[in-house]
C-alpha cells in the first residue's frame, strides 16, 4: 500500500478507478491538475505495483494512416482487492470462522474446501513458481525443493496454526492439481519464520 | 523464568496395538527434534528407550508430554514450526478428541525441575478456572509476573 502514499499518485489512481473505463495520460493529467509527464510517471508506477493495467488504444475518431500511434491507456487491474482498496476486514471474519471450524472439529472439511479452492486458483499447465508468487508465497529454490519465504496467512496461522497450516498444505496441493501436477509434491515442512509448505522438485515432472 | 508445558491425550487403542504403531515409531525421531531444538531445557522421560512414554497413575490410555522451554517462542517453534507439526496433524488417528483443555503452560524458576503432580495440578487449574497467570495456553498467554505462582517453589536456582 506504500505505493499509494504519494498524494498525486493516489489522486491519479482514484481518478482512474472512479471512471470504470480506460483512461489516457492526458485525461488523467487534466483531472488531477498535473503535468502530463508526471501523470504518466505515476500511472506507470501503479502498473508496476499491479494496481492498474495498461493497454494501447486509438483515442481519436480517425483510423488508418495519419491517425497517429495508439495511446497508452490504463484501467483498474483485476485483483486489486488484494491491496484492500477500499478498506476491507477479511482478517477478523477469517479468525472468527477459523475458531468455528476448530470448535466444530471441521478441519477435514476445511482442508477439502482448501484443496478445491487451490485447484480453481491455478491455470492448467501454468508455472508453479509464478503461481505461488502471485499468491504471495515468495518461493525460492533450495536443493531439490522449492521453499516459501512468506506465509500469506500469517495472522491466522499464529492464532490457529494447526488448522491454517493444514488448510495451506491442502491449498498448495490443490494448486498443483490445478496446474496438472502431482499434488503429493507439496508437503508440510515448517521452519521458524517461513511458510509451512515445501515442494519437491523431483515430483514436478 | 522458564516455561513449563504439559499436555495429555487419550489413546484410541493400547500403546502396543497396531493402530498406535505409527505414533510409537514416531516417538524417537520427534523426541530427538524436541531435545535438539533451540530453547529446549528438559523433558520428562519414561525410561531409557527413546520410545518409552511417561509413566503415571492417571490411566493406561493417557499419554502425557511434559517439558520445559526457555521461552514461548522456542516452544512454539518446536510445536508448530518443526517436524512435530506433521505428526500433530495426525493426532486424530491415535487419540480421542478431548472436549476439555488438554494442554497447559506456566512459568517456573530457571533450574526448577517440575513434578508430574505439579503439572497435573496446573492442568486442573486451567480446566476449572480458565486461563490465568498460573495456568495458561498459547492462545491466552500470560507473561511472567507477580501472580505467576512461583511462591509454590521453595527456591529459584539463580537466587
Amino acid at each position: 500500500m506504500a505505493v499509494l502514499n504519494d498524494p498525486v499518485r493516489r489522486a491519479v489512481y482514484e481518478y482512474v478507478i472512479s471512471q470504470g473505463r480506460e483512461v489516457g495520460r492526458n485525461e488523467a493529467a487534466e483531472a488531477v491538475g498535473v503535468q502530463r509527464t508526471l501523470a504518466a510517471f505515476h500511472l506507470d508506477k501503479l502498473v508496476e505495483a499491479g494496481l492498474l493495467e495498461p493497454d494501447f488504444k486509438r483515442l481519436g475518431e480517425r483510423t488508418g494512416p495519419g491517425s497517429g500511434r495508439p495511446a497508452k491507456v490504463y484501467r483498474r487491474a483485476p485483483g486489486e482487492w488484494q491491496v484492500s482498496v477500499p478498506p476491507r476486514d477479511y482478517r477478523t471474519l477469517a479468525l472468527v470462522l477459523a475458531e468455528v471450524v476448530d470448535l466444530l472439529g471441521g478441519d477435514e472439511r476445511a482442508e477439502q474446501a482448501a484443496r478445491r479452492t487451490g485447484a480453481r486458483l491455478a491455470a492448467p499447465g501454468g508455472d508453479l513458481g509464478e503461481t505461488l508468487r502471485r499468491r504471495g508465497y515468495e518461493p525460492y529454490p533450495e536443493g531439490d525443493d522449492l521453499r516459501l519465504r512468506n506465509c500469506p496467512f500469517h495472522v491466522l496461522a499464529e492464532e490457529h496454526p494447526l488448522l491454517v497450516c493444514s488448510m495451506n498444505l491442502a491449498l498448495c496441493q490443490g494448486l498443483l492439481a490445478g496446474l496438472g501436477r502431482d499434488p503429493d509434491a507439496a508437503r508440510l515442512d515448517p521452519r521458524p519464520g517461513e511458510c509451512c509448505v515445501a515442494f519437491s522438485k523431483n515430483n514436478e515432472n | 523464568m522458564h516455561l513449563a508445558q504439559l499436555n495429555v491425550a487419550r489413546l484410541r487403542a493400547p500403546l502396543d496395538s497396531p493402530e498406535i504403531a505409527d505414533f510409537v515409531n514416531l516417538l524417537e525421531p520427534i523426541n530427538r527434534v524436541s531435545d535438539d531444538a533451540p530453547g529446549f531445557v528438559w523433558r520428562l522421560k519414561g525410561g531409557e528407550d527413546p520410545r518409552d512414554t511417561v509413566k503415571h497413575d492417571y490411566g493406561d490410555d493417557l499419554v502425557i508430554n511434559f517439558s520445559v522451554w526457555e521461552s514461548r517462542e522456542t516452544l512454539w517453534n518446536f510445536v508448530y514450526r518443526s517436524a512435530h507439526l506433521p505428526v500433530l496433524r495426525r493426532r486424530k488417528e491415535w487419540f480421542h478428541h478431548i472436549a476439555q483443555p488438554y494442554s497447559v503452560m506456566w512459568w517456573i524458576p530457571e533450574g526448577h525441575i517440575p513434578s508430574l503432580a505439579e503439572g497435573m495440578e496446573r492442568l486442573e487449574l486451567l480446566r476449572e478456572h480458565g486461563p490465568g497467570p498460573r495456568a495458561f495456553t498459547f492462545k491466552d498467554f500470560y507473561e511472567p509476573g507477580a501472580d505467576t505462582g512461583t511462591d509454590l517453589y521453595e527456591t529459584a536456582a539463580s537466587s
